[in-house]
């Protein structure tokens, strides 16, 4: 197992001071080891998550070589080879486990701010005291946007948030953790070969979900309750000045209709399950609000802006891997894991098998699936 | 699915679909108008030709459009306003979505009515005051729909078709605006 930094290296470097994980305690499961604190429906903060992840480095006797750089794979006659920052390696088979959030998805239209204006990306946010005076605009109402938008009005700030499609979620639904439903009823069960719309599935935003010791709901309305303001989506800059989508309107509505609709699917399961008892009576949620004016126009010089936030999502990194298989969109190419080259295999992609795979909690059967296919790859050529 | 008939060829979009995932190229349409003034404020815009799936492609006939102003703008009203061409192509555009969602969906329409109110403040165009803008204040569309479906699954299908549709987009958002003259 290569690692360019340590264990736990995306936990320990690329997340901001407050940030603990969406997902409870309880659903941060790996293989054999599994949350036994007293707070099973807390929510880990970062150096929790890292000491979880570095325990699970002990536990599993993981061989990992940390500082150790991926810089190329390449193919070779019977497998690939492999260059490090600490020398080449030659192999039958390689699992690419890099993450699906190397890097931070700033829009083009970034370059088109006027120099003034700080920006900052999740990568380089720490805390709210690290930006200057003044105004922030938010891009990206997903779950990075909508906690850092809060934080940031907290400390003070105007904030804006610019509101692209959106995945809205209440943190509890009739006294439960809302991802207990969505483990419970099945929905992240639903496998990659039966997901309607894959690309889609792959591609979904976050949900606006923050951990915290409250359990508190962080959607929209919650923002707008905080003073936040809500502008659409954020279509060009023209003559220094940033230009909004008019249609929010619309995306609030996906947003609740999808709500809704997920809402009736856990009632539905929780009666015919027969568990109507255990819970709490049905609830549905008031829609987003719409501001009664949005703002379509933001000049960017006025000074009314001090700092972007781009929220706007996460890209894997490739460019080390010197095999054809990532698309022209920078996705790797691969059928649950099993990536277009043989012996070539993926793990820790959203929707990988399953919709839980984008999260902590789904690499266990995932990684099952997908070694179980490598060794038998591994047996073949052996074989042969 | 094929129990459902609004008239929408589906499958072909599809197809489509799937075809251009692997040919950007053959997705690139453009699409034409050309105009001749009349008199006063009367214009006549014709439309025939565009080009698409890499080929020149016509419309089965030309058509013809006037425009003009109503008499309260002191024209002589031979066609509608411009800006409520707006109107009809968001209209018709969000129509069509409606049709072609509700056909994929499985949804059986029996009317589709959609009715458009573009608020306008005039002293924009007429220079009177230069916070106005020129253009619309605010659109509101309202559908009227009778479908087998319910309440929820027919918002969705008006929530969609918005999310699809070309001149929702043009309307919304910015687009890059070229005038030379010849
Ligand atoms: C902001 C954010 C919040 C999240 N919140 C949650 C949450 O609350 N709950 C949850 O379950 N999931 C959450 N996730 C998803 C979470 O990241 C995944 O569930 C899981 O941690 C992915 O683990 P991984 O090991 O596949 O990827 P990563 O944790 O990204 O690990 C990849 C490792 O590969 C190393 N690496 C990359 N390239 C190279 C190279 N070329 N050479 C050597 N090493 C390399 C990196 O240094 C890194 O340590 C979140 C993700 C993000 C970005």
């Amino acid at each position: 197992m290569l690692e360019r930094g340590e264990v736990a290296n995306s936990w320990r470097r690329e997340r901001w001071d407050s940030f603990r994980l969406l997902t409870p305690n309880w659903q941060s499961r790996l293989p054999g080891l599994h949350y036994e604190g007293p707070d099973p429906d807390g929510y880990m903060t970062m150096g929790e998550v890292t000491e979880f992840i570095e325990r699970f480095a002990k536990l599993s006797r993981a061989p990992v070589r940390t500082g150790t750089n991926v810089t190329s794979v390449r193919r070779t006659d019977d497998g690939y080879h492999v260059t490090t920052s600490q020398g080449e390696i030659g192999c039958r088979a390689v699992v690419v486990a890099s993450g699906a959030c190397n890097r931070p998805a700033v829009p083009p239209l970034s370059e088109a701010v006027p120099p003034d204006v700080e920006q900052l990306t999740p990568f380089d946010y720490r805390e709210p005291g690290q930006l200057p005076d003044g105004g922030v605009l938010v891009v990206g109402a997903s779950a990075t946007g909508v906690q850092l938008a809060a934080e940031l009005r907290r400390s003070g700030r105007p904030v804006i948030l610019s509101v692209g499609e959106h995945v809205r979620l209440p943190r509890i639904y009739r006294g439960r953790d809302v991802l207990w439903w969505m483990d419970a009823s099945g929905v992240w069960d639903q496998r990659y070969d039966e997901v309607d719309d894959l690309t889609r599935a792959r591609r979904l935003p976050s949900p606006q979900l923050v951990g915290t010791p409250e359990r508190t709901t962080l959607d929209l309305n919650a923002l707008t309750s905080l003073g936040v303001e809500l502008v659409g989506r954020w279509a060009a800059v023209r003559d220094g000045r940033a230009l909004f989508s008019g249609g929010l309107r619309n995306v609030f509505a996906l947003a609740d209709l999808k709500l809704e609709r997920l809402l009736d699917a856990f009632d539905e399961w929780a009666r015919t399950r027969g568990v109507d008892a255990e819970l709490g009576p049905p609830e549905r949620f008031a829609p987003t609000r719409v501001p009664s004016s949005a703002r379509l126009q933001l000049d960017l010089r006025g000074g009314e802006i001090r700092t972007i936030v781009w929220a706007t999502g996460f890209r894997p990194d490739y460019t080390w891997l010197d095999v054809p298989v990532v698309d022209e969109k920078g996705r790797l190419r691969h059928d649950g894991g099993v990536v277009d080259s043989p012996g070539l295999y993926a793990l820790g992609l959203p929707v990988l098998r399953r919709r839980r795979s984008t999260f902590i909690n789904g690499i266990e059967d995932d990684a099952r699936e997908v070694i179980g296919h490598l060794a038998r790859h591994v047996a073949v050529r052996r074989g042969s | 699915m094929t129990t459902v008939a609004n008239g929408v060829n589906v499958q072909a979009l599809l197809d489509a679909r799937e075809v251009l995932k692997g040919a950007p190229e053959a997705a690139q349409f453009v699409w034409r108008a050309s105009s001749k003034w009349q008199n006063g404020v009367h214009s006549t815009s014709t439309v025939k030709e565009f080009y698409g799936l890499g080929a020149e492609q016509t419309h089965r006939n030309e058509a013809v459009f006037d425009a003009d102003h109503p008499e309260v703008f002191a024209a002589e009203d031979n066609g509608i306003t411009p800006i409520e061409y707006l109107l009809v192509g968001l209209a018709s555009c969000l129509t069509a979505g409606v049709a072609s969602v509700a056909q994929n969906r499985g949804i059986q329409l029996r009317s589709v009515e959609a009715t458009l109110e573009g608020k306008h403040d005039i002293r924009g165009i007429l220079g009177v005051d230069a916070d106005v803008r020129n253009g619309f204040t605010d659109i509101k569309v309202t559908f009227n729909i009778d479908a087998d479906a319910s309440k929820q699954d027919i918002e969705a299908l008006v929530a969609q078709s918005q999310k699809r549709s070309a001149v929702f987009d043009a309307l919304t958002n910015p687009t890059d605006v070229t005038v030379e003259v010849a």
